[in-house]
């Protein structure tokens, strides 16, 4: 499996993966957010999905109708989209893409469902490996208590009840991420994953985010040309003040 | 002794090869190729004779097959997703019909199957062992005919049906002509060497459907006669 650099795109990929409550969107947020600063071509990937797909796949959520094999396949194919019309013009036109969750989110859950790994990679075998992917590690018990503290309410196939762990929601939720977990570790070196000590502070962790990435990436070779445009309101601020001052010499 | 079935690939999880007794029986064809009358014809057959029928096809799914439709009729989806979104469509039709059908005996029959949507992609440049992998998740059918129709012929019968080509079944999402006469002959052309290609891996029996409705069915029901004998 090729990476973005490897297979000659202008543009690099940046994954974040972990347990839900390992904190790693805040670390990646930030990372964005200094990227920006720095002037870099940089877009945060938002798992966003055309209206189609999405309509498709909560229909099979909300009526259950979802089996290890049909939850891997319409996961896969709203992936398809987000890569087909997102990911590669931008990683064409030379830009930093940050995602939070890449196809290894769909390798350990699909695989913990039950399907073949050989079967789940081969499908998302169209998409190139991240230049870097950090895997934010922390205690199972911390991520667990982060989401359960408030006592969400579990969505069916989200507490993986579907695999008729437990018939309580939290208990099964509590399994299904222990056995995610092990997928992870499982696949880590395979897939050169950075592991991140998600039990560290937030600040901490940043400092090495931010240094891993620009240790991997040239990034002043994705500075944007020239700076951002002004708004259009400041631009005619600024032409009618020297409008003014044109008057007054 | 009983010929039990197989999967291509990897199956399905939780699911036993063994445990699928009935039939499956494929027909495949373009639209035009007098597909769909021959399956009426079949399962007409089939079920006056007493055997338990039943049928899925392309885009029938509970899940996704609106979806589908609506996909393509703003032509949205790029072509890896529409690929996986059909895929999720079979696979779809494949846990809920055609896989508890044959665990209960019947017969399956199937107005088109994975080959169909392997010589779409084909044409579309897709990676043929991507495509062996995905449809991994598929049985073998007891029998595979391929209703085979000349291009020139299949115009003359779409036209003469619904007086208009069909966007999709032109293959004009690939931009092989504006033309959507000449795109049809050209896609339809193209499909053909596909399933050609298909016949080497897969061995399907491909049958002369240029001749008349009566002479073809004849056949149909003569092979798959024999193919219900044997036990």
């Amino acid at each position: 499996m090729k990476t973005f650099a490897e297979s000659n795109f202008p543009g690099r990929l940046i994954a974040v993966e972990g347990l839900d409550g390992s904190g790693k969107s805040t670390q990646i947020y930030l990372l964005k957010r200094w990227l920006e600063a720095e002037g870099i071509k940089v877009y945060f990937s938002e798992w966003n999905s055309s209206e189609l797909v999405k309509s498709a796949t909560s229909k099979g959520k909300k009526r259950e109708l979802l089996t290890p094999t049909t939850f891997s396949l319409i996961h896969a194919t709203d992936f398809a989209d987000r890569y087909e019309r997102h990911l590669m013009p931008l990683l064409r036109a030379g830009y930093i893409v940050l995602c939070d969750r890449y196809i290894f989110t769909a390798f350990a859950r699909d695989v913990t469902r039950g399907c073949p790994p050989d079967w789940v990679r081969g499908n998302y075998s169209f998409a190139c490996a991240p230049d870097l992917t950090m895997f934010f590690k922390a205690d199972l018990e911390v991520s667990l208590n982060r989401i359960l503290e408030g006592r969400p309410k579990l969505k069916f196939f989200e507490a993986g009840m579907d695999l008729r762990l437990s018939t309580d929601p939290y208990e099964s939720f509590k399994i299904f991420q222990g056995r995610i977990l092990e997928q992870y570790m499982a696949m880590s070196k395979e897939f050169h994953f950075v592991t991140m000590d998600a039990n560290e502070n937030v600040e901490t962790q940043q400092v090495i985010v931010r240094k891993l990435v620009s240790e991997k990436i040239d990034l002043k070779k994705f500075k944007r040309r020239s700076p951002l445009p002004l708004p259009p309101s400041l631009r005619d601020d600024h032409a009618d003040h020297e409008k003014e001052e044109d008057k007054a010499a | 002794m009983k010929k039990t079935h197989q999967f291509y690939g990897h199956g399905i999880p939780r699911v036993k090869a063994a445990d699928l007794g009935g039939k499956l029986i494929v027909i495949e064809g373009a639209d035009g190729s007098g597909r769909s009358t021959q399956i009426a014809d079949l399962v007409n057959w089939l079920e006056t004779s007493g055997r338990p029928t039943v049928q899925v096809g392309l885009k029938r799914s509970t899940l996704v097959s609106e979806e589908l439709e609506q996909a393509q009729d703003g032509n949205v989806l790029s072509r890896t997703t529409l690929s996986l979104f059909y895929a999720t469509d079979f696979a779809d039709q494949l846990e809920n019909i055609i896989l508890p059908a044959l665990k209960a005996g019947f017969i399956v029959l199937a107005d088109r199957y994975i080959y169909t949507l392997m010589a779409r992609d084909m044409v579309r440049g897709m990676d043929e062992a991507w495509l062996k992998n995905l449809y991994g998740i598929a049985p073998v059918p007891d029998a595979v005919f391929y209703l085979s129709v000349e291009p020139e012929e299949l115009v003359q019968r779409n036209l003469s049906k619904n007086a208009t080509l069909d966007y999709w079944e032109s293959g004009m999402d690939l931009g092989l002509s504006r033309d959507v006469f000449d795109s049809f002959l050209k896609y339809q052309g193209a499909m053909q060497n596909a399933f050609k290609t298909l016949q080497k891996t897969y061995g399907f029996d491909i049958v002369d459907a240029n001749r008349s409705v009566n002479s073809v069915t004849k056949e149909l029901r003569k092979k798959i006669g024999a193919l219900l004998e044997e036990k």
